[in-house]
């Protein structure tokens, strides 16, 4: 399991055990974390999913593909950390992963 | 946990029973959680199955990268956290509005402060000769893709009675498993109902090339059978097209009829306000079984879609909740076939002009549909920022230079700007 800490818009966190082979995007929304719909399940389609990884944990999350960087390049508020969490997959590289939730989210 | 409290009579301790267990009813139940909602939830569902992802059943799932458990919206043990009562293997009979009560097939009477109704909509069935046998499937449920499932294979013989997106996807998936397809039309082109000439030209190009046969103009009079099993489907003209099974996607029909017996209104759906709520105060409706209004385009309609099914998910969930509304949100859809990534925000309602940018042939264009110079909806096929930005040019109403939008050497954020 890898313990990864969602943080919402207004600072409410909610710790979770994920599985690895779940994406982080999977993670939060099987435990009801609020601010990641992800309408599309997964499809890299609706940019609902949208997180920013702290800056420590941004090299072991991984590239991006050129279609998550073209969702994103007209997703709202996006930041350089900025990911889709549906394409970010959990390992054990990954347990201690802090996320936070964009406002336009919730 | 979620007892209810001692004062008892906030919206947030509201008794709310959810009939059907869906992507719209699950959601709905999560969404009462996250927005505080403490009072006790019943959940119904006629599937014996928690709420489950629906589009990867003609598409990852079927082609067996995903298990059934990928699928669930929420793990096995969320229910019971949660307090989400569940009453799945069960319908409901009928539903009393005086008494604010539903009964269910069990005989088991549940009153309810709100009734949620997410009970979506069915395959609609073909009224022609051996429409019975068996090998004649539809694909709605996890139950139908199973059998959907095991009549693919390679060499496997599909023949797919309409040319729909649930016909397409399961014709791309079915050839990724080495099986044959023939799509049968009524329509002299696919995707008739739902997508634009250019989109239906391409995909059936796309389908061509890679080894699915096409019948277009042509009516089903039939299906034959051996055994009590599927051979063929019979033409209207009297060709039979032989197959091992047929799948037939030809639209689906609301299960309205517990609201209608109920006396609420339905059109094509359970008419619902811009709240997802009827006319009662104490019953909302939400997803495909709607007839929901679409702002952005002064009428009612009624969608079939995920995002739709969240959209008044949250609507009814923030009603009950005493919550502000969520913003509304511009329709939107999506199909994975083969390696395309078909995206289409909007509705093409009062279009006069179509842009294409982009180039077909390479598989990566959009066609934007226009009333004047407002973009009224986009089609995209592998093109996320004609998508993405489209999207927010149908939000925001503002004018675009037909000019810019047909050029692709300029980015969608100058013509978006």
């Amino acid at each position: 399991m890898a313990k990864i800490t969602y943080i919402e818009h207004d600072g409410t966190d909610h710790v979770i055990d994920v599985k690895p082979g779940l994406t982080v995007m999977e993670g939060a929304v099987k435990n009801n974390v609020p601010g990641i719909d992800a309408d599309c399940g997964g499809a890299c389609a609706c940019a609902t999913c949208h997180v920013y990884v702290d800056d420590a944990w941004l090299p072991k999350t991984g590239d991006k593909s050129a279609m998550e960087e073209s969702m994103l390049d007209f997703a709202e508020n996006v930041e350089p950390n900025s990911r889709l969490s549906c394409q970010i997959k959990v390992s054990d590289a990954l347990d201690g992963l802090v996320v936070r939730l964009p406002e336009s989210q919730h | 946990m979620w007892a209810l409290s001692e004062a008892g009579t906030g919206d947030l301790n509201s008794r709310v029973v959810i009939v059907g267990a869906g992507h719209a009813g699950g959601s709905a139940a999560a969404f009462l959680r996250q927005y505080g909602h403490v009072g006790p939830i019943v959940l119904i569902g006629d599937e014996p199955l928690l709420p489950y992802q629906r589009p990867p059943l003609s598409k990852a799932w079927l082609k067996g990268e995903a298990d059934a458990e990928s699928l669930q919206l929420k793990p096995d043990s969320w229910y019971e956290e949660a307090g989400v009562s569940l009453r799945l293997g069960g319908t409901v009979v009928s539903l009393n509005r005086g008494a604010k009560t539903v009964t269910l097939s069990s005989g088991e009477h549940l009153p309810y402060d709100y009734l949620i109704l997410a009970t979506g909509a069915r395959a609609r069935a073909l009224p022609i000769p051996g429409a019975d046998l068996a090998g004649v499937l539809a694909l709605r449920s996890a139950a139908d893709a199973e059998a959907l499932k095991g009549a693919l294979g390679p060499g496997k013989r599909l023949a797919v009675v309409g040319g729909g997106y649930v016909g397409l996807e399961a014709a791309a998936s079915a050839r990724a498993l080495g099986g044959h397809v023939t799509i049968i039309e009524r329509e002299p082109r696919v995707l008739a109902r739902v997508a634009c000439e250019t989109l239906s030209n391409f995909f059936q190009d796309y389908h061509g090339a890679r080894g699915v046969t096409f019948e277009l103009n042509a009516g089903v009079a039939g299906f034959e059978g051996a055994e009590g099993h599927v051979t063929g489907v019979k033409l209207s003209d009297g060709q039979v097209v032989a197959c091992d099974a047929a799948l037939v996607g030809v639209g689906a029909i609301p299960n309205e009829e517990l609201a209608r017996d109920a006396g609420l209104d339905c059109t094509n759906g359970v008419v619902v306000d811009i709240e997802a709520r009827t006319a009662d105060p104490f019953v909302f409706a939400i997803g495909d079984v709607t007839h929901r209004p679409l702002p952005l385009y002064d009428r009612q309609f009624r969608l079939e879609s995920v995002p739709n099914a969240l959209e008044q998910a949250k609507q009814a969930a923030a009603a009950i909740a005493g919550r502000p509304m969520p913003p509304h949100e511009i329709p939107w859809f999506w199909s994975d076939q083969y390696d395309l990534k078909l995206q289409i925000a909007g509705l093409p309602f009062d279009a006069d002009r179509q842009v294409v940018r982009g180039d077909v042939a390479a598989a990566k264009f959009a066609v934007f549909h226009l009333k004047g110079d407002l973009v009224q909806a986009v089609e995209a096929v592998n093109a996320p920022p004609e998508f993405m930005a489209g999207k927010q040019l149908i939000a925001k109403r503002t004018p675009v230079s037909i000019e810019k939008l047909a050029n692709p050497t300029i980015s969608m954020k100058e013509v978006a700007a």
